[in-house]
Order: C-alpha cells, then sequence, then structure tokens
C-alpha cells in the first residue's frame, strides 16, 4: 500500500469512520490508508456522488461501509455497478481495518476478503467468571 | 396490526428505517412505494440486501399500493410505509384517502431547496403541497428517528424548531 496515500474510503454514520481512521492512526500511525467520510445530512444521490467523485480522483478501489442496509451501503453499490473495479466491504470494524491493511501484498480484493474473514473471527462473547483464590 | 408509519424519506430503506425504527415497532415488514424502484429487479435487490430475513420488502407503484393497502393494513405485523419524494406520497394518499398521518423522515438538499429542519429541505412547492395535504385533513410531523420530538408542519415551515 502507497506510503502516504489513501487506500480506501471508510463511509459510515455519524462520526465513526473519522473515529475508526483514528484509532487506526494511533495503533499503527497509518491513519492516512483510509478516507473517512460521514453520510450525516446527505441525501442518497449526494452520498453516492461524494462516493463516486473520491474513487475516480483518488484512484480508490475499497469501500468500506458499517451498516449491510445503510444508506452508504446501498449508494456503494450504486458506485459499484459503474465503477465494477471497486470492492464493497459492509460491517466494517477495527479488526477488519488493521488486518486490510497490513496485506499490502494482495490486491485490493483479495486482502479485503481476507480482512473479512479475520474481522469475522475477532467476533467473540466473553462471560464473566468469578476470580479464583 | 397495520402501517404504523407513512414515512416520506429520500434514503428509502436506510439504517435508520432498519434499526432505528425497525427495532421499536418490531417491524415485519416494509411497503416501498416508488415508480423507478417498482420497475427495476437491480433497485429492488439493492434495497432487499441487508434487510433481516425475517423482515419483508413489498414493492410498489402508487396505483399497485393503493389497491394493496388494505392487505398491508391486515398484516398481522407492524408495517413502515416509505415514498423518496412528497409528490409520491400526495399521488398515494389521493388515491388512498384513510392515509391521515405522513412522518417526513429525511428531504436532504438540493438545488431549490432551504433548510427547514437539519433533515428537512423544501423547494416553494413542496412546502405547498405539504400544506395542501394538512388542508386535506392530513397530519404532517417531521422526526427522523423515534426518540426524537414529532415537529408540526408548521413549525417545519417556520424553520424555527432547532433554533
Amino acid at each position: 500500500m502507497s506510503e502516504g496515500s489513501p487506500v480506501a474510503i471508510i463511509a459510515a454514520h455519524g462520526d465513526l469512520a473519522t473515529g475508526l481512521v483514528s484509532a487506526v492512526q494511533q495503533i499503527t500511525g497509518r491513519g492516512e490508508l483510509f478516507l473517512p467520510m460521514t453520510n450525516s445530512g446527505m441525501g442518497a444521490a449526494e452520498i453516492e456522488r461524494a462516493l463516486l467523485e473520491l474513487v475516480d480522483s483518488r484512484n480508490l478501489r475499497v469501500i468500506f461501509t458499517d451498516l449491510p442496509a445503510g444508506s452508504c451501503t446501498i449508494a456503494a453499490r450504486r458506485v459499484l455497478a459503474a465503477r465494477p473495479h471497486v470492492v464493497l466491504v459492509t460491517g466494517t470494524s477495527l479488526p477488519l481495518l488493521l488486518d486490510f491493511m497490513s496485506h499490502e501484498e494482495l490486491e485490493p480484493a483479495q486482502a479485503a476478503t481476507h480482512a473479512v474473514d479475520r474481522a469475522v473471527r475477532s467476533l467473540t462473547a466473553v462471560g464473566g467468571v468469578a476470580r479464583g483464590h | 396490526m397495520a402501517i404504523d408509519l407513512y414515512r416520506i424519506d429520500d434514503r428509502l430503506i436506510h439504517g435508520q428505517v432498519v434499526v432505528g425504527w425497525g427495532q421499536p415497532l418490531n417491524l415485519g415488514f416494509i411497503a416501498l412505494v416508488d415508480d423507478e424502484v417498482a420497475g427495476s429487479e437491480w433497485e429492488q435487490e439493492l434495497y432487499r440486501m441487508g434487510v433481516p430475513p425475517d423482515m419483508d420488502v413489498y414493492f410498489a407503484t402508487p396505483d399497485e399500493a393503493s389497491r394493496l393497502l388494505d392487505q398491508w393494513n391486515e398484516d398481522q405485523r407492524p408495517g413502515i410505509l416509505l415514498t423518496g419524494d412528497i409528490d409520491t406520497m400526495r399521488r398515494l394518499i389521493a388515491l388512498c384517502p384513510s392515509i391521515k398521518t405522513v412522518n417526513l423522515g429525511g428531504i436532504h438538499h438540493r438545488a431549490g431547496r432551504t433548510l427547514k429542519l437539519r433533515y428537512v429541505y423544501l423547494t416553494p412547492q413542496e412546502e405547498e403541497a405539504l400544506r395542501a395535504l394538512e388542508r386535506s385533513g392530513v397530519v404532517v410531523t417531521a422526526q427522523d428517528v423515534p426518540s426524537a420530538r414529532a415537529v408540526p408542519l408548521d413549525d417545519v415551515l417556520r424553520g424555527e424548531a432547532e433554533r
């Protein structure tokens, strides 16, 4: 992944994308790999236009979104119809982004698939266990 | 049960609808009324994607919806009816005078529209269309999520609700 250049967009509700980029920056110092975008205050057409403009102007090939049924995902699906080389990943989480950026040797689509697998496996529910004496 | 909410939202099916309203209402179905979506399998698949498998999505034009409305209202599950713009809702209500409430959920900025609420922008023609709906006996309020206050149309049009 190119030094200092964004490789993917994170489009999400509220300030989530900015927060995820901030977390990536804190952990790896490479938050610049992701361009954050919020859908706040934007209609469907406006979100699609903004995504398309970022994809085209920055030559980006991956869009990460949050909710599978959210407006960012719907808009991204429309972008994919116009730009079939772009890959969409929904349900974005921090483990997913960290795995994606750690596989720069892979094509973006392969790195995205790998990251999804890793992110799914990172979901755990841990019950409380009384501390022993 | 019946259709609990008649909502105008230019994002149609999205997070606020599926999760924000869907969970507290325990939604069983969404009726999406839109000419373009009703005529396109691709658009329909787009909106079906991500909707929980136990939630049905029905697609219809306003004409088709007017014939299906009684059936939807007899459904035992709670439902939401969505249109993407004021004109589609106006056309549906003209065919279905039993609709007495309309929720403005999201009408976002575009050329010619002015800010009324954070999530409601209107042209003068759209303002007049909403006033005409109220004159015909329909109660119009703006409310993006269930926890927000339902803002009466007069307050929306004055643009003072959030000042």
